[in-house]
C-alpha cells in the first residue's frame, strides 16, 4: 500500500481494493464505515479536548498569566482531569421534566456536529463525503443545532432556561442568514458548491485574495456571524455568568453538560474549518499565481498541516473576540444582524456578481 | 443622503474601535515577558518579603536569649480587641525588693487585626513585626502563641 | 418570603431576586427587582448582610484604636477613611500637624484613589463581559499595593494614619517607586482607553443608560464621581480643602449627561487628575517629623464635631459626640455608598435587566460601607 502524506487518494483506493477483494461487499462496507466512525469519534474527542486546553491557554496569555501548568507538561492533560471529574458527577433528574426530550437534546447537538464535519476536505483525498452540493449540505445540517438548543430549554421545565433557549434560538436563526449569504458570495466566485472543487479552484491563489474587496467583506461578515451563531464571544448573553442564569443548559449536569460544552468547541472547529476551506484555500498551500519556484517551496509542507494551521489560526481569532470585547445586549445583537449585516451582505452579493461577470477578479 | 453617509461612517468607526482593542490583546498574547504570575509554592526558597511586612507580632530575642519586655502591660491596654494577654510574675531582687517581670506574653494570632498599636506604644520597643505569613493550621490552639521564649530573661540595660 | 404588601405590583409583573450571592453585585447585597417582561419597574435593595456594628464598637475604643475599624468600612479607600477620623481629632484638639505629614497623607490618599478606581475599572469591564479588563486592572493595582507593602507592611488594610500624624516614616524607596509607578501607569491608561473606552460595544451599552438629572442627584445626596457625572460640583477637595489640597492645582471633572458613560468618563479623568496631584507633590515633601506630639491618652473636649473628606466614592462624613472621655459617646459615619445606593431605584426604572448590571457597576458601591 502506498502511503503518501501529500496525497491520500492512492492510499484510500488501495485500502478499498484490499477490503473488497478479500471480503464480501457487505463486510467490506461495514468494516469501512465502522473504521471511519471510530476515527471520527477519536479525532472529535481529541480535538475537542485540545481546544478546551487551547482556550484556557490563549485566554491566560492574553491576560498576562500562565494558565494550566500543573497537570502534565505545560498543563497538557488538564482537560482529561476535567473530563474525569465531569464523568463522576451525579446526573440530576428533574421532576416534571420531559425525560425523553431532556435526554435526547445533548445528543442532537453532537450528531449535528459530526454530520457537518463529514463534508469538509482535510487533505488531498482525505474527504469523507464529497457531495456536489457540499456547501448547501453543511448549511442545512448546522441549522439543525437550533433543535437541540430549543429542546434543552423546553424540556428543563424552568422559566429561565426557556427564556435563555428562546433567546439563543432567535440569535442562531437570525445569524444563519448572514452566514449563508456570505457563503453564497464565495460560491459565486468559485462557480461550484462542491468542496473539493472549491479547494482545487484555489490552486493559484486563495479566494480571499482573488476576490479582493467583496471577498474581504464577506470574510469579516462570516467571522462575526458565525461567532454569533455558535453562541460565543461577544454574543454569549444567553449563558453569561453575570446575568441571571446559565441559559438553556442550566439544568444539565455531569456528562450531559460535558456534551454541550464539547459541542460548543467543536462548533467552533466546524465554523473555522468551513471558513478556511472557502476563504483561505482549505488544504491548498499558499500559491501566488504562476510563481512556480515559490509554489514548489510552499508545496513542501504537507497539505494536512496547511489545513489545520489555517483552522487553528481562525480559531485563535475567534477566541480573541471572546476575551477582548464586552457583551452585546439581545436587542443590540438582533439590530446588528437585521440592520447592518444583512443589507451589507445583499449589496456585497451584487458587487461580487458584477465583478465575476466583468472578470475583474484575479 | 446624509443618513446614508452616517451609516457607513458609523460602521467604519465601529470596526476601527474593535480593531484597536484586538491590537492590544494580541500584543499581550505575544509577549510572555509580561506574565506577572509568581510560581508559589515552588519559589519559597527565593521568596523575600519586604522589610516592614506585617506577618505576625514577634518578640525579638538576641543570642543570649534575652528580650526587652518588662511586663508593663501597656500593649494589652492598647490592643483594641484583646488579642494580647499579659501574665506577670514577681521575682526577688538581691536587695529584698520585689520586681515585676513578664511571666507569659500570650498573643492570639487568630484575633489580631494587625493594627500595630502594641508595637508602637511599647515603651521599651520589645515587639516587632515578623515576616512569617503561612499561618494556615488545622488546629486552632496553634494560633495562640506565647511570645517570650522559655528560659529567657530581660536585657540588662532595660531592667535598670 | 417577600411580603407582597410592601411592594405595589402591577399586572404582569414578577419579582426576581438578585440575591446576596451574585457575581455582579460586588458584595452581599440583595436586590428585589420587579420586572415586567424585561423592563425594570422598581427595585428595592436589602442591605445589612455584612453589618458588623462598627459604630457601636467605636464607642468603646479610644481614638487611635478607632483607626483599625474605619479601615474596614470602605476597604478600597481605607486610607481616606482613616484620614477623616485623624483630621477630626486634630481639628478638635487644635493640633498642628507637620507639613511633611500633610504632604505624605495627600500623596497616599491619591494613590488610594487610583487603586480604588483601578478595581472599579476592572470589575466594570468584567461585568460588561470583557473579562480581560479584570486582569489588566488588577495587574496595575499590584504596583500600587507593592508601594504600600514596602512602606507600611500590608496591602489592603493599613492603619497607617494616627491622630497626630503617621505611625512610622515612609520608606526611603517610596518616592522612587511612586515616580516609577506614575510613568508606568500613564502608558497603561492608553491600553484601558483602547480596550474599553473607545469600544463601540461599550458605547452602545452605556450611553443613555441610567440617566439621573442634576436636581435628582442633589435631592438624593449622591456625591463623588456618580454625582459629578450629572454635573453636580461636589468635590470636597475643592470646596473645603484639607491636608495639602490647597497647595496643588487640579481640575474637578464634571460631565453633564448623567448616564453611565458620563460616570465612566469622570472616573477615567480622575485617574489623570490624581496622577497630576501626585506629580506636583512627590518631589517637594518637606523634611520634618512624621508625627506631632500627642498625649498618650487622647480626650476630646465635650461637644459635637464633624469632618468631611472626599473618599473614592463620594463624601465621607464623620460625626462625633464627645462627653470628655477618652472614647466617643457616639460616632456616626455618613456613608457615601448608602446615599448612592438610594438613587439606584430611580436610575434603573424603565431600563432592561441587562442594563441593571451596567448601572450598578457605574455606581461603584462597596457593600461593607453601606452596612458598616
Amino acid at each position: 500500500m502506498s502511503f503518501s502524506i501529500y496525497d491520500f487518494t492512492a492510499f484510500n483506493q488501495s485500502f478499498d481494493r484490499l477490503l473488497f477483494e478479500n471480503l464480501s461487499p457487505f463486510w467490506a462496507t461495514t468494516i469501512e464505515l465502522t473504521l471511519i466512525g471510530l476515527i471520527v469519534l477519536i479525532c472529535y474527542a481529541l480535538i475537542g479536548l485540545f481546544l478546551v486546553y487551547a482556550e484556557r491557554k490563549v485566554c491566560a496569555f492574553v491576560q498576562n498569566r500562565v494558565g494550566p501548568n500543573r497537570v502534565g507538561p505545560y498543563g497538557f492533560f488538564q482537560t482529561i482531569a476535567d473530563f474525569i471529574k465531569l464523568m463522576l458527577k451525579e446526573l440530576i433528574t428533574i421532576k416534571n421534566a420531559d425525560k425523553v426530550l431532556f435526554n435526547i437534546a445533548p445528543y442532537i447537538v453532537i450528531i449535528v456536529n459530526f454530520m457537518a464535519l463529514a463534508a469538509i476536505p482535510y487533505a488531498k483525498g482525505l474527504h469523507m463525503i464529497d457531495f456536489d452540493i457540499g456547501v448547501l449540505y453543511v448549511m442545512a445540517v448546522s441549522s439543525l443545532s437550533v433543535v437541540g438548543v430549543l429542546l434543552a430549554g423546553w424540556s428543563s421545565n424552568s422559566k429561565f432556561s426557556l427564556i435563555g433557549a428562546m433567546r439563543s434560538g432567535a440569535q442562531i436563526v437570525s445569524y444563519e442568514l448572514s452566514v449563508g449569504l456570505s457563503l453564497v458570495t464565495m460560491i459565486i466566485l468559485a462557480g461550484t458548491m462542491q468542496f473539493s472543487a472549491i479547494v482545487e479552484g484555489q490552486a493559484d491563489g486563495w479566494f480571499l485574495f482573488k476576490g479582493h474587496i467583496p471577498a474581504l467583506i464577506a470574510f469579516v461578515i462570516f467571522l462575526i456571524a458565525s461567532t454569533a451563531e455558535i453562541n460565543r464571544g461577544p454574543f454569549d448573553l444567553a449563558e453569561a455568568e453575570s446575568e441571571l442564569t446559565a441559559g438553556f443548559h442550566t439544568e444539565y449536569s455531569g456528562i450531559k453538560f460535558a456534551f454541550f460544552y464539547l459541542s460548543e468547541y467543536m462548533n467552533m472547529f466546524v465554523v473555522a474549518a468551513i471558513a478556511s476551506t472557502v476563504f483561505l484555500g482549505g488544504w491548498m498551500p499558499f500559491h501566488i499565481g504562476n510563481w512556480s519556484g515559490f509554489n514548489n517551496v510552499m508545496d513542501y509542507i504537507p497539505p494536512i498541516f496547511w489545513f489545520f494551521g489555517k483552522t487553528f489560526f481562525i480559531i485563535w481569532v475567534i477566541m480573541l473576540f471572546k476575551w477582548t470585547f464586552p457583551r452585546l445586549r439581545i436587542d443590540q445583537l438582533l439590530t446588528l444582524e437585521w440592520k447592518y449585516l444583512l443589507p451589507i451582505n445583499l449589496v456585497n452579493i451584487l458587487i461580487m456578481s458584477f465583478i465575476v461577470l466583468m472578470g475583474w477578479h484575479f | 443622503m446624509n443618513s446614508f453617509f452616517e451609516y457607513f461612517r458609523d460602521i467604519f468607526r465601529a470596526v476601527k474601535s474593535l480593531l484597536t482593542g484586538l491590537k492590544v490583546t494580541s500584543r499581550y498574547f505575544f509577549s510572555p515577558g509580561e506574565i506577572v504570575t509568581q510560581q508559589y509554592p515552588e519559589n519559597r526558597k527565593t521568596l523575600k518579603m519586604f522589610d516592614r511586612y506585617k506577618g505576625e507580632v514577634i518578640m525579638p530575642h538576641n543570642d543570649q536569649n534575652q528580650h526587652r519586655c518588662t511586663g508593663c502591660a501597656i500593649c494589652e491596654a492598647n490592643c483594641p480587641n484583646g488579642s494580647i494577654e499579659i501574665i506577670q510574675d514577681k521575682i526577688e531582687m538581691p536587695d529584698g525588693k520585689k520586681k515585676r517581670i513578664i511571666g507569659r506574653h500570650i498573643y492570639h494570632l487568630s484575633m489580631c487585626t494587625f493594627c500595630g498599636l502594641c508595637i508602637k506604644t511599647c515603651p521599651s520597643n520589645a515587639l516587632a513585626w515578623g515576616q512569617e505569613f503561612e499561618h494556615a493550621v488545622f488546629d486552632r490552639t496553634k494560633l495562640t502563641k506565647i511570645l517570650n521564649q522559655p528560659g529567657s530573661s530581660i536585657l540588662k540595660d532595660i531592667a535598670e | 418570603m417577600l411580603n407582597p404588601q410592601f411592594i405595589p405590583i402591577g399586572e404582569e409583573e414578577y419579582h426576581v431576586n438578585i440575591g446576596p450571592q451574585h457575581p455582579s453585585t460586588h458584595g452581599v447585597l440583595r436586590l428585589v427587582v420587579s420586572l415586567q417582561g424585561e423592563t425594570v419597574k422598581s427595585l428595592k435593595p436589602h442591605c445589612g448582610y455584612i453589618h458588623r456594628g462598627i459604630e457601636k464598637m467605636c464607642e468603646k475604643d479610644t481614638y487611635p484604636q478607632i483607626i483599625h475599624l474605619t479601615d474596614r468600612m470602605d476597604y478600597l479607600s481605607a486610607h481616606i477613611n482613616n484620614h477623616a477620623v485623624c483630621l477630626l481629632v486634630e481639628n478638635a484638639l487644635e493640633v498642628e500637624v507637620p507639613e511633611r505629614v500633610k504632604y505624605i497623607r495627600t500623596i497616599i490618599d491619591e494613590l488610594t484613589r487610583i487603586a480604588s478606581h483601578q478595581l472599579w475599572w476592572c470589575s466594570f469591564g468584567m461585568d460588561m463581559g470583557g473579562q480581560t479588563c479584570y486582569f489588566y486592572g488588577l495587574r496595575d493595582r499590584e504596583k500600587v499595593l507593592d508601594i504600600f507593602e514596602e512602606s507600611f507592611g500590608s496591602r489592603l488594610l493599613h492603619s497607617y494614619y494616627t491622630p497626630g500624624g503617621l505611625m512610622m516614616d515612609i520608606h526611603p524607596n517610596f518616592q522612587k517607586r511612586v515616580k516609577e509607578f506614575i510613568k508606568y501607569f500613564r502608558k497603561k491608561i492608553r491600553d484601558y482607553d483602547d480596550i474599553l473606552t473607545g469600544n463601540v460595544i461599550m458605547h452602545e451599552r452605556t450611553k443613555g443608560i441610567g440617566i439621573i438629572s442634576k436636581e435628582d442627584v442633589i435631592s438624593y445626596g449622591v456625591t463623588g464621581p456618580t454625582g459629578r457625572g450629572s454635573g453636580f460640583s461636589c468635590d470636597v477637595r475643592k470646596h473645603h480643602p484639607y491636608a495639602a489640597y490647597d497647595k496643588v492645582e487640579f481640575n474637578e471633572i464634571l460631565e453633564t449627561a448623567g448616564d453611565t458613560f458620563a460616570r465612566y468618563m469622570v472616573r477615567m479623568g480622575e485617574f489623570r487628575e490624581s496622577m497630576k496631584i501626585i506629580e506636583q507633590l512627590i518631589d517637594n515633601i518637606p523634611e520634618g517629623d512624621y508625627s506631632a506630639k500627642m498625649k498618650a491618652v487622647i480626650k476630646l473636649p465635650a461637644g459635637e464635631y464633624y469632618q468631611r473628606v472626599e473618599a473614592a466614592r463620594g463624601e465621607l462624613g464623620v460625626y462625633v459626640i464627645s462627653d470628655g472621655n477618652k472614647t466617643p459617646y457616639r460616632m456616626k459615619f455618613r456613608s457615601p455608598n448608602l446615599s448612592n445606593l438610594s438613587a439606584l431605584d430611580h436610575m434603573c426604572r424603565g431600563y432592561k435587566i441587562a442594563d441593571l448590571i451596567a448601572i450598578g457597576g457605574s455606581l461603584d458601591y462597596v457593600i461593607p460601607d453601606i452596612d458598616r
